[in-house]
């Protein structure tokens, strides 16, 4: 009983127990995110297996560019995590606290990165479902920034016009079948149906990645705010090294994001 | 057993390989942008997916730690993916059955 830690929590016989209880917990629930996620990965691969060419063609209003740039940042950003790890279990508080910081920095560049891409797409209305009405026809929209003119992402109750061409209506039977009695899809003529499904998997599958940043920067503000208080050092970081494990789920799975939604050609 | 060996210490990942896997994982990301360069056709998305397999495999090994725990955690990891792999692989088993029910020209990919 002498040597009783502070930290030591009453129903475990020691420390080292006591840590690796605290791990084999976190990696249960890292398990239950990767199938979280697993269910729109599963999603992604059913469309694209039966859908490949609405894939090809709407994974070009990405822009790859910011893609990878994300992909860097958050590499980096677990790099630093893991840095922080390292310096908590040296006792190295200075430094401690400098990773954390720098963490936190970078999950906030990824998300400022990841909100001019959405902004991007909701100016030219590449979103999902009913709301994919795109403004205009432009390969490379994205390359040319933030296109000024508003557009019109409430989708009107009757398609009309060009709007029509691109989601076939029920009556008129499944796409391919629909001869475009209008005849008015010049600015999509080459847009294959249902691109709306891409944009709809792809706003879940990042937006439900973004909120994972978001939970994530708050995880690391609490163990900043600790390790500012002293809590942690050789003897005891647990909370540090399982915020980064949950930081590096979120590395993880952005690494196979990046290059299903934004490298498809 | 004595008190000390009950007693947490940290294995503390040398800062070498900590900097040695966050240039290789920089590398690897400059690889899986090159690698779209070149047109493969099919095999594309399959070498994307192994790049990124070699990347996610660097950090659950050396960032989470994986390498120095416990066998039982990559257990779980590895255990959560094969779940996984099961159940996209058996959806796409599925869906690839109704192919030839689907009214032609509706999935165009499906055809032939």
């Amino acid at each position: 009983m002498s040597e009783h830690s502070k930290n030591l929590a009453h129903h475990f016989s020691n420390t080292e127990q006591q840590f690796e209880s605290g791990k084999l917990g976190m990696w249960l629930f890292l398990a239950t995110e990767i199938l979280l996620f697993g269910g729109l990965f599963a999603a992604y691969a059913v469309y694209r297996a039966n859908h490949p060419e609405i894939f090809e063609y709407a994974h070009q209003y990405l822009d790859r560019n910011l893609g990878a740039l994300n992909t860097v940042v958050l590499i980096c950003s677990s790099f630093t995590m893991a840095w922080g790890v390292r310096m908590a279990q040296l006792g190295k508080k200075k430094q401690l606290l400098w990773s954390l910081m720098l963490t936190l920095l970078l999950a906030i560049a990824f998300l400022g990165v990841k909100g001019v891409e959405y902004e991007s797409k909701w100016k030219h209305g590449l979103l999902w479902g009913k709301n994919y009405n795109p403004v205009e026809h432009v390969e490379a929209a994205p390359e040319h920034g933030i296109v000024g003119e508003a557009a019109p992402v409430d989708a009107p109750e009757v398609p009309t016009g060009e709007n029509a061409s691109l989601i076939a209506p029920a009556k008129t039977g499944p796409s391919g079948m629909v001869h475009d009695s209008h005849g008015e899809a010049e600015a999509h003529e080459d847009a294959p149906h249902n691109v709306h499904i891409f944009f709809g998997i792809y706003f879940l599958m990042t937006g439900l990645h973004g909120l994972h940043v978001l939970i994530g920067m708050g995880l690391i503000l609490w163990i900043f705010a600790r390790s500012y208080w002293g809590h942690f050092g050789p003897d005891y970081y647990t909370p540090v090294d399982l915020v980064g494990l949950y930081w590096h789920l979120v590395d993880l799975i952005w690494i196979f994001l990046f290059p299903l939604l934004y490298l498809i050609r | 057993m004595s008190d000390a060996s009950n007693t947490h210490k940290p294995h503390v990942v040398d800062a070498k390989i900590l900097v040695g896997v966050w240039l290789g994982l920089l590398f690897l990301t400059f690889v899986t942008v090159a690698a779209t360069w070149v047109d493969l056709g099919a095999l594309n998305i399959w070498l994307a997916l192994a790049i990124a397999t070699v990347k996610a495999s660097l950090v659950a090994a050396y960032f989470m730690h994986l390498r120095y725990d416990k066998p039982f955690n990559t257990l779980i990891l590895i255990t959560s993916l094969v779940f996984l792999m099961l159940f996209v692989g058996i959806l796409l088993l599925d869906t690839g059955q109704y192919a030839g029910d689907i009214i032609d020209q509706a999935a165009p990919a499906l055809q032939h």
